[in-house]
């Protein structure tokens, strides 16, 4: 799966880039590098509700799906990525 | 919104904008080639003519700057063209006596002259002009200051000796030579010399688009932009451009810090290098200095870098660049580039955008635009890339960069000279085409020195102070590694 953390103006001002090194962080400490690939994305056009991250491809979601099955999380920020991926990544990751 | 004549320099500008509004109009209405003989007539209005022989010349010349707003002759992929039936065939050729001319017993003039040109007739110095050399020595003698030096605008304004006159004494552009830097764009006093536009191409690329549903059109936008309309703040202008109908607007200037680092990188291994950012200082080395080719640093433009990364991260994504440079309408189209940049705007034609829309930019709210640092930002200005390069190297740990700022291709020369011959003491060589780096760029709206601050501030104003996060997110964006979704 591909998480996609926005790094348009309005997000880097509210701290993409905290987002993307606690990311990794939390990747890393559940084991699932080879599973997940993280990457930046330019305005995913939340700019109200940032830092907003993408998950494209899980299996199953607990919160509001796109249209194509995709995950839009939203007010993500360098304290509650673990959290958030804990509950709403996570468990949904495609082997 | 109304236009006044103080949002441009001159009114060559002025007019050009005029039929670039129109076209645009009348693109977005998708009755524009119906209506081109009538936008010509709406330029060049009334019965009466204003500078030419007739309003039929007028209309003629409108009909021509209706034909380079809609991208000119394609064929010649070099962006500056010449108008010839609007050239004026300057009757201006070098030196000139004048009737201050006393035919005076000294006659310094005449011994001065190195050729032996010039001769006392009926009391008064006479040029011949098959012998003159233009050298102004008989100028600079001349204790009466009699004698003055007077060259074509065009001609003066081309530092690369680009410009001739052809038999008609229409202006004439050596393809061979020219380096697409501008100037003469800026200098004609009869708008006779244009950059061709592209602005119906991105037009059909945002109308294509289909709002960005079936792919999205991002703005790359040059840092020079700070120093440019000046009625409303950045940030509106970057809602402004979202109006027009751009998905996002990204800073150039992102690009720049990932161009710092590869220049930062690339010279810990040469040790001698020059910037390739600016299309014509490279176009000047490879035309004047094929042997110093080898110098000039693999890395792409600011411009190239960023699209890159938007297209890296959206790659159904179309990148237009939004400059003040004549020569990027000639880069993005060098094979070297790859296809990143879909098509080139100058701010000029972004004015002409805004206006033709009616989006009033001092009405709108604010978007925030921050994504580079302070280096890719004051990129726009001379000497910002050598002290970007002079910082990052010493943040790495590299030692030993000797910068050297070249401003103008009068500037360049020389020092490119220096290294051919192996005088140079400076190791990493900062060339821009324009004086005073792209904040001078040849299709601004205005050029003023008090660019220079305003670029400085906006350098200040940026988030990152360092271009670390800006080289995170280009590793973070490079294409995919193994064992994930591709969805290239």
């Amino acid at each position: 799966m591909i998480l996609k953390v926005c790094v348009g103006s309005s997000c880097h001002l509210k701290g993409s880039y905290d987002v993307i090194e606690a990311m990794k962080e939390v990747i890393k400490k559940c084991d699932v590098e080879d599973l997940v690939e993280l990457r930046a994305s330019f305005c995913l056009g939340c700019c109200a509700q940032g830092v907003t991250v993408k998950a494209e491809g899980l299996s199953n979601a607990a919160v509001e799906h796109l249209e194509n099955g995709d995950v839009l999380l939203h007010n993500v920020n360098s304290q509650n990525v673990e959290d958030i991926f804990l509950n709403q990544i996570y468990p949904y990751i495609k082997k | 919104m109304s236009v006044s004549n103080k949002i441009f320099d001159t009114n060559v500008q002025l007019v050009k904008y005029k039929v670039l509004k129109e076209v645009i109009k009348h693109a977005f209405a998708g009755d524009l080639a119906s209506s081109q003989i009538s936008i010509a007539k709406q330029i060049a209005a009334g019965n009466k003519e204003s500078m030419h022989c007739c309003i039929y010349k007028e209309r003629a010349i409108s009909e021509e700057r209706v034909f380079m707003a809609m991208g000119g002759d394609r064929s010649n992929p070099n962006p500056i063209a010449v108008i010839d039936i609007a050239c004026d065939e300057c009757p201006i050729d070098g030196m000139l006596v004048t009737s201050a001319c006393r035919g005076c017993l000294m006659h310094a003039c005449k011994d001065v002259c190195p050729r032996d040109a010039i001769s006392i007739v009926d009391k008064h110095a006479v040029i011949d002009k098959s012998k003159c050399i233009e050298c102004g020595k008989c100028s600079q003698v001349c204790p009466y200051e009699a004698i003055i030096t007077r060259h074509r605008p065009c001609i003066k304004s081309c530092k690369v000796k680009a410009i001739s006159m052809d038999e008609d004494r229409k202006a004439m552009i050596d393809y061979g030579k020219c380096i697409a830097c501008g100037a003469c764009v800026y200098r004609c006093p009869f708008g006779a010399i244009t950059d061709k536009s592209f602005v119906t191409d991105i037009i059909d690329m945002l109308k294509q688009s289909e709002e960005g549903r079936k792919y999205r059109v991002y703005a790359v936008i040059a840092p020079a932009i700070v120093s440019q309309f000046h009625f409303g703040r950045v940030s509106q202008v970057v809602t402004a451009i979202k109006k027009i109908g751009f998905h996002q607007v990204v800073e150039a200037a992102l690009g720049a810090d990932i161009t710092l680092y590869h220049e930062v990188n690339e010279w810990k291994e040469k040790r001698m290098l020059t910037t390739s950012c600016c299309p014509s200082f490279v176009a000047f080395i490879e035309k004047n200095f094929p042997e110093l080719v080898q110098y000039v640093s693999s890395s792409v433009s600011p411009m190239v870098e960023a699209a890159r990364l938007i297209k890296h991260s959206d790659p159904t994504a179309k990148v237009v660049f939004i400059g003040p440079c004549s020569s990027k309408k000639m880069e993005f189209r060098l094979p070297k580039t790859g296809g990143a940049i879909d098509s080139v705007l100058s701010f000029e034609e972004l004015q002409a955008f805004f206006d033709a829309l009616d989006i009033d930019t001092t009405s709108l709210e604010d978007s925030s635009l921050d994504n580079a640092s302070f280096y890719g930002r004051i990129f726009a200005k001379s000497g910002g890339v050598a002290r970007g390069v002079a910082d990052v190297a010493a943040s790495y740990g590299v030692e030993g960069v000797e910068p050297v700022v070249m401003s103008g291709i009068d500037e360049c020369r020389v020092n490119l000279m220096k290294l051919k011959l192996g005088k140079a003491t400076a190791n990493f060589f900062e060339g821009m085409a324009c004086d005073g780096g792209c904040i001078n760029g040849a299709l601004c709206l205005t050029h003023s020195s008090k660019n220079v601050a305003d670029v400085e501030g906006y350098g200040n104003e940026a988030k990152e102070k360092t271009i670390e996060n800006s080289v995170k997110l280009y590793k973070l964006t490079l294409p995919l590694k193994s064992g994930a979704r591709n969805q290239e």
